[in-house]
């Protein structure tokens, strides 16, 4: 028989409210930060939960397709990942990567193009939501088969390492990704070979509607690396500070220890899976806990009673953050559809002065 | 010129493009302290160390996917597959991903990666180890599929492979390992030849019909052209070498001029790609044809261990000389 004591959710169908949701690390307080800093983060939050917001509607308006996963109620664990790199580091992250494309250094309008699948956007309109990649930026894309980032995220932190280089990999994937192959894969490998790598697991408690009880046999994720010899941390990953103290310090960590580091935030996904998703799965006590853990407003309200935050400056952030997003849009609305003359340019890097580009019966692709 | 062995030609061509470019590197199970399962790799620990030559944990997606990764960034690893039916665990890594790269991210970043790996029946292997299943890859817009059957061919496609922007699969035929042939003598250098990808080759021009292999299968065909020549048949041998992109160019040419066409290849028949070679004789060397073409392929089974039910699954000297004098025969030619 199965250990008994370990507390496993019964089914799929409603997921418990009571959640064990330990947090763990020394955060920062907002009286030890800057005001200026805070401000910034407070922003930088803003703008990637007004993105979000933004971009399920353009969805909803049929202005983007495909699949949509937003990162609303993760917006402390990206903000946080994200400070924690130096502008050299690269990211590898999955499909929500809206906001970690933005973090890394892309500009929102070129991410809503891409959104919009225009020739501006990242990845000229051919990677749309879950795609995200600008190589001056360092972001390595978003990738869309749960765990397929992992082997390649632990080949760039390789790559480094041949080289000598000082670059930190940082891997991003969900609590789901952490059962599937690639995950001990990469995890073996990086610790075997010294990789500066740190993978971090956002731990949303849900991938898609299967709860990390259901699915995990150590629900404590970050434990998870001890197979490996990979130290782990877990982290309140609704605390922009905590997260980035410790993502910083892991990130850090792997950059002059030159091992991998595993990283676990405790997150809350407010909405579905994607767009689409009406969350049915989820019980009225689980998505009001979601709601009621709303990472922007906790921040916002601690702010304010810092004093670091009134309602002129709040004005203010909230004006430019709208404005950009309106840019955003504007941009991505008003950029041209990629042309179809150019849709053999992306078969090969080195092209093939023999491959056949005909399609039969379509006189726009006679040779 | 030289008589060397296609491994012999794999290894040296390997290690002088090792030598050229410090970012080509090894990786592998067992290619270091072991020397490689089938011996390419042998002496490259010592010569190289362990930076460049790494042996990986049994863990394909996790080398094949870290080797993907490396090349994005700039690295040029050459990984070997054990053998291409080990690749299945990999697969995700190899279809999904190495050959999507380029496409998905509009341009941005490429992935310059070689998967060596050799495959094929006839060595008593069994139903897991003696698969072709190269078709797989060569469905994949992106992949580009290599299968020489020279060592000459297997030398200039392992330079060509090696210095290509784009993922290969190098395929490899555990049966033509030991075969022996004539080699340019500045092969292993950085002057030798490189093949061009995405060409044919004409192994042996012929006027009576057109013979297409490819690894193995066209070995075998330069061989039924000898035999055949000395009863009067003149048979024009095509290599296909590379198998995506695929050259139909040089196919149909050569159904135009002998006006029939036999195909022989050494993995299944229904799907496979002497169906995709059909198909493309039909569409552009219709007018031509004075017969059907014939395939002559595996027996579709999974491949027996015993040796008898082995050699009369796989095709032979004697099933493709056969096709091609029935063939003839419904031409009107009557041959033996
Ligand atoms: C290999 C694979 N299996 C299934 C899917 C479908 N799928 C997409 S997201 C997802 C859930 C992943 O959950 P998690 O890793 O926790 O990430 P989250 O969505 O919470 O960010 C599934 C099953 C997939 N994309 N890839």
């Amino acid at each position: 028989m199965a250990d008994t004591a370990k507390p496993k959710s019964g089914s799929a169908a409603k997921n418990s409210g009571g959640r064990r949701r330990s947090r763990k690390g020394t955060p920062t307080a907002v009286a030890d930060e800057s005001p200026e800093v805070l401000r910034e983060y407070y922003r930088r939050m803003l703008l990637i939960r007004r993105f979000e917001e933004r971009t399920g509607q353009a969805y909803t308006q049929a202005r983007i397709g495909g699949y949509c996963h937003l990162n609303l109620g993760e917006e402390a664990t990206v903000v946080g990942l994200m400070t924690a790199l130096q502008e050299r580091d690269y990211l590898f992250a999955n499909y929500r990567d809206h906001g970690y494309a933005i973090e890394k250094g892309i500009e929102p309008r070129r991410v809503m193009a891409e959104l919009y699948g225009r020739s501006t956007g990242t990845s000229k309109g051919w990677g749309g939501s879950m795609h995200m990649y600008d190589t001056d930026a360092r972001m390595l894309g978003g990738w869309g088969i749960v765990g397929g980032q992992l082997p390649m995220a632990t080949g760039a932190a390789m790559a480094v390492s041949y080289r000598g280089g000082d670059e930190v990999v940082m891997c991003q994937m969900g609590d789901g990704t952490t059962n599937i192959g690639a995950w001990h894969e990469s995890l073996n490998i990086a610790s075997l070979w010294n990789l500066p790598i740190v993978y971090v697991v956002i731990n949303n408690y849900l991938g898609m509607g299967t709860t990390v009880d259901m699915s995990s046999a150590e629900p404590d994720l970050y434990k998870r690396g001890c197979a490996f010899r990979i130290e782990g941390e877990r982290v309140d990953g609704q605390d922009v500070l905590a997260v980035r103290d410790t993502a910083r310090n892991l990130v850090e960590r792997a950059r002059s220890e030159q091992r991998p580091f595993l990283m676990e935030t405790m997150s809350y996904r407010m909405k579905g899976h994607s767009v689409v998703d009406p969350a049915k799965y989820r019980s009225k006590e689980d998505a009001q806990e979601a709601r009621s853990n709303d990472p922007l407003a906790a921040f916002e309200s601690q702010l304010e009673e810092a004093g670091v935050l009134d309602e002129d400056r709040k004005k203010e952030i909230a004006d430019a953050v709208r404005q950009e997003v309106a840019d955003a849009a504007d941009f991505a609305e008003n950029s041209p559809h990629p042309d179809a003359s150019t849709l053999f340019d992306y078969t090969y890097a080195s092209p093939v002065a023999n491959e056949s580009t005909r399609m039969p019966a379509d006189p726009v692709f006679a040779d | 010129m030289s008589v060397i062995t296609y491994r012999q030609a794999l290894r040296e061509t390997i290690r002088a493009e090792m030598h050229r470019d410090e970012n080509v590197f090894l990786m592998g199970e067992e290619i270091g302290v072991f020397e490689g399962s089938y011996k390419i790799t042998e002496g490259m620990l010592t010569e190289f160390g362990e930076r460049r030559v790494r042996d990986t944990p049994i863990s394909e997606e996790g080398f094949v996917g870290s080797a993907i990764g490396s090349a994005m960034l700039g690295l040029r690893p050459i990984v070997e597959l054990m053998t291409i039916n080990f690749s299945l665990i990999a697969a995700d890594q190899i279809i999904n991903h190495a050959p999507k790269v380029y496409g998905m991210f509009g341009g941005q970043t490429s992935v310059p990666m070689v998967i060596r790996t050799p495959g094929g029946g006839g060595q008593q292997l069994g139903a897991t180890h003696s698969q072709n299943i190269e078709l797989f890859y060569s469905f994949i817009p992106g992949m580009k599929v290599l299968a020489p059957s020279t060592p000459a061919e297997a030398a200039a496609m392992m330079r060509a492979a090696v210095r290509d922007d784009d993922p290969v699969l190098f395929l490899e035929n555990l049966g033509l390992y030991n075969s022996k042939g004539e080699v340019p003598d500045n092969y292993a250098d950085d002057s030798g030849p490189v093949a061009e990808i995405g060409r044919a080759g004409v192994l042996r021009e012929g006027s009576d019909i057109t013979l297409i292999g490819y690894s193995r299968m066209a070995a075998l065909a330069t061989q039924v052209a000898e035999e055949l020549a000395e009863q009067d048949i003149s048979v024009e041998v095509i290599d296909l070498r590379s198998l995506r992109p695929l050259d139909r160019e040089t196919i149909v040419n050569s159904v135009a001029k002998t006006g029939s066409a036999v195909i022989a290849e050494d993995d299944w028949l229904t799907y496979g790609i002497g169906a995709e070679i059909a198909a493309s004789i039909q569409e552009g060397a219709f007018d031509f044809l004075d017969a059907p073409v014939r395939r002559v392929a595996m027996a579709e089974v999974p491949l027996p261990y015993a040796k008898p039910l082995e050699t009369a699954a796989l095709p032979s000297v004697e099933s493709v000389t056969t096709a091609i004098k029935e063939t003839l025969n419904a031409v009107g030619r009557r041959v033996g």
